[in-house]
C-alpha cells in the first residue's frame, strides 16, 4: 500500500527560486529520434547506447521503481518529466520557480563510447532541449551537452552556440573517461571560457572505473553515495592540474554532488600539497584558494546533520555565496524550496542568496 | 605533551626483500631471491617521496625506520610513548599470486617479531594479511593470534573489492574470535584506479584521494552487514584522516533512511554504527591550525571515543614534535593517548593492567 503524505508547504512565490537542476525527459527511448541525422536514427534503433557498464537498457545499480517521485508520473501512466504541461503546472507553478536549468541525463551522450554517435546525440539533445522545453516555456534554461571525450568536436559545439542565451551551461559528466582536468580536456574549458559559460558538472556518467577505489560496490546505496567521491577526485583533478591558472575565468558548477565534503578535502588537499609541492609547481597558491573562487554548488540532496549547527558552520566554510538551489526533480530524492532549508540558520538575505541570488549573480538570467 | 601514551601507527621499514630471506621457507626461500623482488616498496610509499619519511627522520640510504635505534631515538623516546603499534607498508600484500602474497606476508610477519617486537618491549605488532585470498588469510591469523605482541591485523585500504563482502567474512569472523581489531590501512594494490573517475597524475592527488576510498570502505561495512554479523568486530582506520568522516556519514544516514529496503540487515543508522564500531587513528590530521575548525570537527564526530593517538612515524604528516595538535580540546588528549587505544585493543588492556 502506497500512502502519499499530505503535508503543508509554503512556497514564497514571490522570493522566485531558481531551480539550478530539473530532469527532462524524453518520450520514451526513441524520444529524441526526431533530432537525429537519419544515419544515427537508424543506429539508435538497431544499437542504441554503448556504455562502459554492463546492462544494454539500464543503469547498472537499479532503482526503486522508476526512480521518480511516484507523483510525478503522468496520468496517462508516462515518465515523470517528461510532460512539459505537467512540470510546468506541478512543479514551476507549484513550487514557485522563477527560473529552472535543465540537466538532460538520458540517453547520455557524454559517455557514448562512439565518439561520433556521441556527437549527433549531443546535438540531437541539445535540439530537444529547446524544441520542447525551452522555446514554449521562457522559465526554462537549457545545458549544452557535448561530446566531452572528443574535446575538439567538443569545443567546435561551445563556439557556435555561444551568443545563443538559451543555453546557461556547458553540461559535462564527472565521471568522464579520465579525470576532467587533464589536458586532453582543456579545449573544453578553453572554449567555455571564451564564452562566458560556466561548466555544470550533474553526477554520473560512465568512467568505466570502480565506484571506490577498492572496486565495485554491492548496493545502489554504495554506488548513489560514491557520486560525492567522484566530485572531490574532480575537484582535486582540475585544481592540481592548473586548469584555474590556465583559465583564470573559468568557472565550474558541482550539480548534485553535495558540499558538504569540500571542507574537509580542501584542507587535505592544502594540508599535502605543502609537503608535495614541488610535484606541482604550476600551481602558484594554495589549492583551497582556487577552489574558493571557481566553484559553485547545488543544494539537493540537502544534508541534515543531527545538529543544525554543524550545517551552517559547513556552509559558512563552503562561502554561502557559492550555494545554488536545486531540487532534482522528479527524482526521487527531490528537496522542495519551502521546506528543504528549514532546519539552517539562514538570514532572510542568506535565504534569497541560496534560493535565488547567488544563481542570478553567477548565470545572470536575462 | 604525549608522553605515556600509545601511538597506533608507525612504520619500521624493510632495507629490501632480502631482508625477508631468513624468514621464508622451502619454496619461497628460493624462489624469491632468484625473481626480481629485490625492491618491492609499495607505489603509494615510494622510499624518497617527501611524504614516505620526514627529512630529519631519514637516515643513511636516505630510508626512514629502518634501523631500530633511530626509531627508538626518534619516535618511541621522542614522543615519550608507553606503547607504538608497528604497521609495515611492504609489498608482500600487492602481489598476485595468493602464495606468493602469503609467503611475503608471513615472512614480514616473522621479521617483525624477531626484528623489532623481540628487540624493545614498547613495540607492538599489525599480523599483514594477504586478505585477497581468506583462507590464506585466516590461516595465517590461526599461525600468529596466540602471540600477544601481535594486536590486530592489517589490510590495504585499496584492493580487489570493498572490504564488506561477503568474501571476506572469514577473515572478519577469524578476528572476531580471536579478538584482534582489523587495521584498514592507507595505501593501495592498484587493482582499480584510486578514483571513481579514473588515474590522475599526482601521488599528491592519489593520497588526497585515499580518504575516499576510506569512506566507501566504511559504507561497504555498514551496508553489507558485517557489525550485525560481527557484532565484536572494531575496524581502526589507519592514516585516513578523519576530518572527512563527519560530512561522510551526515551524506550516508541521509541516503540510508532513503534506501534502506535494500539492505533490510541494517538496524540502525549508519553514524550510530560507525561510531561503536570504527576507530581512526589521529594523523594526518587534514585541517587547518588556526582557527577551531580542528575542535568543530571532533564535535561533529559526535564521540570522544574514536581517535587515536599516532604519530604515523616516520611519515611527513607535521613538523618537530607537534603530534598532537593545538586545537584537540584538552579534555581529548587522554582519551586518544591511552583511553581509547586501550578500549579497542584488547591485547593491550593486559599489559597495562
Amino acid at each position: 500500500m502506497t500512502e502519499l503524505l499530505e503535508r503543508e508547504t509554503r512556497v514564497d512565490a514571490a522570493a522566485g527560486v531558481i531551480d539550478c537542476d530539473i530532469h527532462p525527459n524524453p518520450k520514451g527511448p526513441h524520444g529524441v529520434l526526431p533530432y537525429l541525422p537519419e544515419r544515427w536514427q537508424e543506429h539508435l534503433k538497431r544499437f542504441g547506447s554503448h556504455y562502459r557498464q554492463p546492462f544494454a537498457s539500464s543503469l547498472p545499480y537499479p532503482r526503486f521503481g522508476d526512480g521518480n517521485r511516484l507523483d510525478t508520473k503522468l496520468p496517462d501512466g508516462g515518465y515523470g518529466g517528461s510532460d512539459l504541461g505537467f512540470m510546468q503546472k506541478q512543479h514551476l507553478d507549484g513550487r514557485g520557480i522563477a527560473h529552472g536549468i535543465l540537466q538532460p541525463l538520458s540517453p547520455n551522450a557524454q559517455s557514448q563510447r562512439n565518439l561520433a554517435y556521441a556527437a549527433a546525440l549531443s546535438e540531437a539533445v541539445n535540439a530537444w532541449q529547446l524544441d520542447a522545453w525551452v522555446d514554449p516555456e521562457p522559465r526554462l534554461r537549457a545545458s549544452l551537452v557535448v561530446p566531452q571525450e572528443d574535446a575538439q568536436a567538443s569545443a567546435r559545439m561551445i563556439e557556435k552556440n555561444a551568443g545563443d542565451r538559451r543555453f546557461i551551461q556547458v553540461a559535462l559528466c564527472p565521471r568522464a573517461f579520465e579525470p576532467l582536468g587533464r589536458q586532453r580536456y582543456w579545449p573544453i574549458f578553453d572554449a567555455a571560457a571564451e564564452a562566458g559559460l560556466p561548466i555544470g558538472l550533474h553526477v554520473g556518467g560512465f568512467s568505466g572505473y570502480a565506484d571506490s577505489g577498492s572496486g565495485w560496490a554491492s548496493y545502489y546505496l554504495e554506488d548513489h553515495h560514491s557520486n560525492t567521491e567522484s566530485m572531490m577526485a574532480l575537484v582535486t583533478s582540475l585544481v592540481l592540474e592548473g586548469v584555474f591558472e590556465a583559465f583564470p575565468t573559468l568557472k565550474i558548477v558541482l550539480i548534485e554532488g553535495g558540499f558538504v565534503w569540500l571542507p574537509s578535502l580542501a584542507w587535505r588537499l592544502d594540508k599535502h600539497w605543502k609537503t608535495l609541492k614541488a610535484e606541482v609547481p604550476h600551481l602558484r597558491r594554495a589549492p583551497s584558494e582556487y577552489i574558493r573562487q571557481h566553484f559553485w554548488y547545488t543544494t539537493q540532496p540537502i544534508d541534515e546533520p543531527a545538529k543544525p549547527q554543524h550545517m551552517r558552520e559547513t556552509m559558512e566554510w563552503v562561502g554561502l555565496d557559492r550555494i545554488l538551489f536545486s531540487t532534482d526533480y522528479p527524482h526521487w530524492d527531490y528537496d522542495d524550496p519551502a521546506t528543504a532549508l528549514n532546519r539552517i540558520r539562514l538570514s532572510a538575505e542568506e535565504r534569497h542568496g541560496i534560493l535565488r541570488g547567488n544563481a542570478q549573480a553567477l548565470f545572470g538570467f536575462d | 605533551m604525549t608522553l605515556g601514551g600509545i601511538d597506533c601507527d608507525i612504520h619500521p621499514s624493510l632495507r629490501s626483500t632480502a631482508d625477508l630471506q631468513p624468514y621464508l621457507h622451502g619454496y619461497w626461500a628460493e624462489m624469491i631471491p632468484m625473481r626480481t623482488m629485490g625492491l618491492l616498496d609499495l607505489a603509494s610509499y615510494p622510499p624518497m617521496n617527501p611524504l614516505t619519511a620526514r627529512d630529519d627522520w631519514r637516515h643513511e640510504g636516505g630510508r626512514g625506520g629502518v634501523e631500530l635505534a633511530a626509531v627508538q631515538r626518534d619516535c618511541l623516546d621522542a614522543f615519550g610513548s608507553r606503547i607504538a603499534i608497528c604497521n609495515v607498508l611492504y609489498g608482500g600484500q600487492a602481489c598476485y599470486n595468493d602464495d606468493m602474497a602469503a609467503a611475503m606476508c608471513s615472512a614480514t610477519n616473522d621479521w617483525l617479531a624477531a626484528e623489532w617486537l623481540a628487540k624493545d618491549t614498547r613495540l607492538r605488532g599489525s599480523i599483514l594479511l594477504p586478505w585477497e585470498s581468506p583462507e590464506l588469510a585466516v590461516a595465517e591469523i590461526e599461525r600468529l593470534k596466540d602471540d600477544e605482541r601481535f594486536v590486530q591485523v592489517m589490510v590495504l585500504c585499496m584492493g580487489e573489492k570493498p572490504l564488506g563482502r561477503r568474501t571476506y567474512w572469514p577473515i572478519w569472523e577469524a578476528c572476531e574470535k580471536a579478538g584482534l581489531p582489523v587495521c584498514v590501512h592507507a595505501g593501495s594494490t592498484y587493482r582499480h584506479a584510486p578514483t571513481t573517475i579514473g588515474y590522475g597524475s599526482f601521488f599528491l592527488e592519489d593520497y588526497v584521494a585515499q580518504s575516499q576510498t576510506f569512506g566507501a570502505q566504511v559504507a561497504s561495512f555498514v551496508t553489507e552487514g558485517v557489525f550485525e554479523k560481527y557484532a565484536g568486530l572494531k575496524v581502526v582506520l589507519a592514516e585516513s584522516g578523519f576530518t572527512w568522516l563527519p560530512s561522510f556519514m551526515w551524506r550516508l544516514d541521509k541516503t540510508w533512511r532513503g534506501l534502506r529496503s535494500e539492505v533490510p540487515w541494517t538496524s540502525r543508522p549508519p553514524f550510530e554504527m560507525v561510531r561503536d564500531h570504527i576507530r581512526l587513528t589521529l594523523q594526518p590530521v587534514d585541517a587547518p591550525d588556526e582557527g577551531d575548525a580542528l575542535a568543530r570537527v571532533i564535535d561533529q564526530l559526535g564521540s570522544d571515543e574514536m581517535l587515536l593517538f599516532s604519530t604515523d612515524y616516520p611519515h611527513h604528516q607535521f613538523d618537530g614534535q607537534a603530534a598532537m595538535p593545538d586545537g584537540i580540546p584538552a579534555s581529548l588528549r587522554r582519551k586518544l593517548l591511552l583511553d581509547n587505544p586501550l578500549a579497542t585493543y584488547p591485547r593491550l588492556q593486559e599489559v597495562m593492567a
